[in-house]
């Protein structure tokens, strides 16, 4: 489990996030949500040590990571895989080798069991005979899966993944987050998702956090989300044509 | 009303006086603002880093070796064509300048030697050097912090300055001296072919200038001087492109500046060593 507690940050005195506390939970999907500018990944980024927050604490299964002992923010890192907004692949390198820099950046494996162990993941994001594959040779949606496995392939108990559905088509995000549901249900992962997809939303939130202008201004599941008594999520969610036809046609 | 009437060597005495003037005040400028406080600490904390976590040996040897092709071997050809060029055109400019029938030509080979090993190719080099690799550098680390790269090596838990950073560092130290050595005997060989296709001073006074008075310290000098700017190269571009915050505007801008900042440490360098060397 991620707990995280008063945490603020500020760029040059502008508030960016402002008290905000919450958990994610282990072997769930925990969406942060909110319009673009509200926060989402400096909270995002702060959690995993990228950013160091003004003030308040991050605990990783009770580690601390902003404890200031570096062994232990290397020790909880080395347990986090990140899907960033842009896949942050490195363009230098082909599909295979991508997949196995964090093996061989952290563990002693044998050369064979690196490539069997990303083969298995490339298998599992539907990569099959990609490895040697550069690139710019892939499609947006085979970069995602790309940077899933990479994501995946240390066996990560924890995953954040940063718009993954940005930039794709429809069918491609409906694969992407089914993926990212697959994985987390079956290898328990606690997965943290930054989103202002609505499909995402209905599809994925085990718990929602809902920001506006840098506070936390919902949290509850994705049952619980379109009943919520905040004007601020249900013009968030009823922003577009398409959920206000839905809205109307069941009446609420 | 007085008027005052100055001569026109007074005029072209005082305006170069105002463009001295303003240099000096563009370079200590420039010198101020690469050596603020926030900015010079910020630096030392960078070098730092790249000593905690390393990564494992193996890693960092097939690094070195990659670095040592994209930084000395794919730098050559610039280098090679602008050390034979310096030793020809210096060699001219020797002889155009003491030209005189008491100067005996052998003074062209001892004047060359002496330019090449102790300045031209281990400073004017560096600069070369500067702009080849720092530029590169500074925007292939900016190109991989605005693209997120050197976040997600982050969070693997990765140092990205010990992975990134310190093999370019080293594989510069290793490839910058032998450089230095390749240009200079390049250069005193472009001399000496200038020197007796052109100027037609027989090849044995050439000779016999380059060993006039040797003292191997000016080697050492030289070597000392290669180190150091192999370092500084490497380093300032490294620490401008590992930092920077934007777009690519702002990578564009770092490349600039590591470039610039990297000469101006470098002459800064090179006159601290030469000071406390040749007094020595």
């Amino acid at each position: 489990m991620i707990e995280f507690n008063y945490i603020s940050k500020a760029f040059n005195g502008k508030i960016v996030l402002d008290d905000i506390s919450g958990h994610f939970d282990r072997g769930k999907i925990n969406l942060v949500i909110g319009t673009s500018g509200t926060g989402k990944s400096v909270l995002i980024k702060c959690i995993v040590g990228l950013m160091q927050p003004d003030q308040g604490h991050v605990t990783f299964d009770g580690r601390d990571i902003f404890s200031g002992e570096k062994q232990i923010m290397i020790s909880i890192r080395q347990e986090i895989g990140m899907l960033f907004q842009g896949n942050a692949l490195f363009d230098s390198k082909n599909v295979e080798e991508n997949v196995i820099f964090p093996l061989d950046m952290l563990t002693s494996m044998s050369k064979s069991e690196k490539l069997d162990r990303v083969n298995v993941c490339l298998a599992r994001v539907g990569l099959e005979n990609t490895n040697k594959k550069l690139l710019p040779e892939l499609s947006g949606g085979m970069k995602k899966r790309v940077g899933i496995a990479r994501a995946i392939v240390n066996s990560s108990k924890y995953l954040f993944c940063d718009e993954p559905s940005s930039g794709l088509d429809p069918k491609t995000r409906f694969l992407i987050d089914e993926l990212i549901k697959e994985l987390t249900y079956e290898y328990n992962i606690t997965t943290v998702i930054v989103t202002h997809d609505m499909d995402s939303l209905l599809t994925l939130g085990d718990y929602i956090l809902f920001l506006k202008e840098g506070k936390k201004a919902w949290e509850g599941t994705s049952e619980d989300v379109f009943y919520a008594d905040v004007k601020a999520l249900k013009d968030f969610l009823f922003a577009s044509k398409l959920m206000r036809l839905v809205r109307e046609k069941h009446g609420q | 009303m007085i008027f005052v009437r100055t001569s026109p060597v007074e005029t072209i005495s005082s305006d170069f006086s105002w463009l001295i003037l303003n240099l000096v005040k563009i370079l200590f400028s420039s010198m101020l603002k690469l050596s603020s406080m926030e900015s010079l600490g910020k630096y030392f904390i960078f070098l730092h880093s790249m000593f905690i976590n390393r990564v494992s040996f193996r890693i960092y040897i097939r690094q070195i070796l990659d670095e040592c092709v994209s930084i000395g071997v794919n730098s050559m050809i610039i280098m090679l064509i602008v050390s034979t060029f310096i030793g020809a055109v210096t060699t001219l400019q020797l002889r155009y300048n003491i030209d005189s029938p008491f100067s005996p030509d052998f003074l062209i080979g001892f004047g060359i030697r002496n330019m090449v090993v102790l300045e031209l190719a281990p400073t004017m080099m560096a600069i070369i050097f500067a702009g080849r690799v720092g530029s590169s550098i500074a925007s292939q680390l900016g190109s991989m912090r605005i693209s997120e790269q050197i976040d997600a090596l982050e969070i693997m838990g990765v140092n990205a300055a010990t992975y990134l950073v310190l093999p370019k560092i080293l594989a510069s130290i290793l490839m910058y001296p032998l450089l230095v050595i390749i240009t200079s005997f390049l250069a005193i060989y472009s001399g000496y072919l200038a020197a007796s296709w052109i100027l037609s001073i027989a090849p044995a006074d050439y000779i016999y200038g380059l060993q006039f008075m040797f003292e191997s310290y000016i080697v050492r000098l030289a070597f000392c001087k290669s180190l150091v700017f192999a370092f500084l190269t490497t380093s300032i571009a490294s620490y401008k492109g590992f930092y920077v915050l934007g777009g690519a505007v702002a990578v564009g801008q770092a490349s600039t500046n590591a470039v610039t900042n990297s000469c101006i440490a470098i002459l800064g360098a090179d006159y601290v060593l030469t000071q406390l060397l040749l007094e020595n």
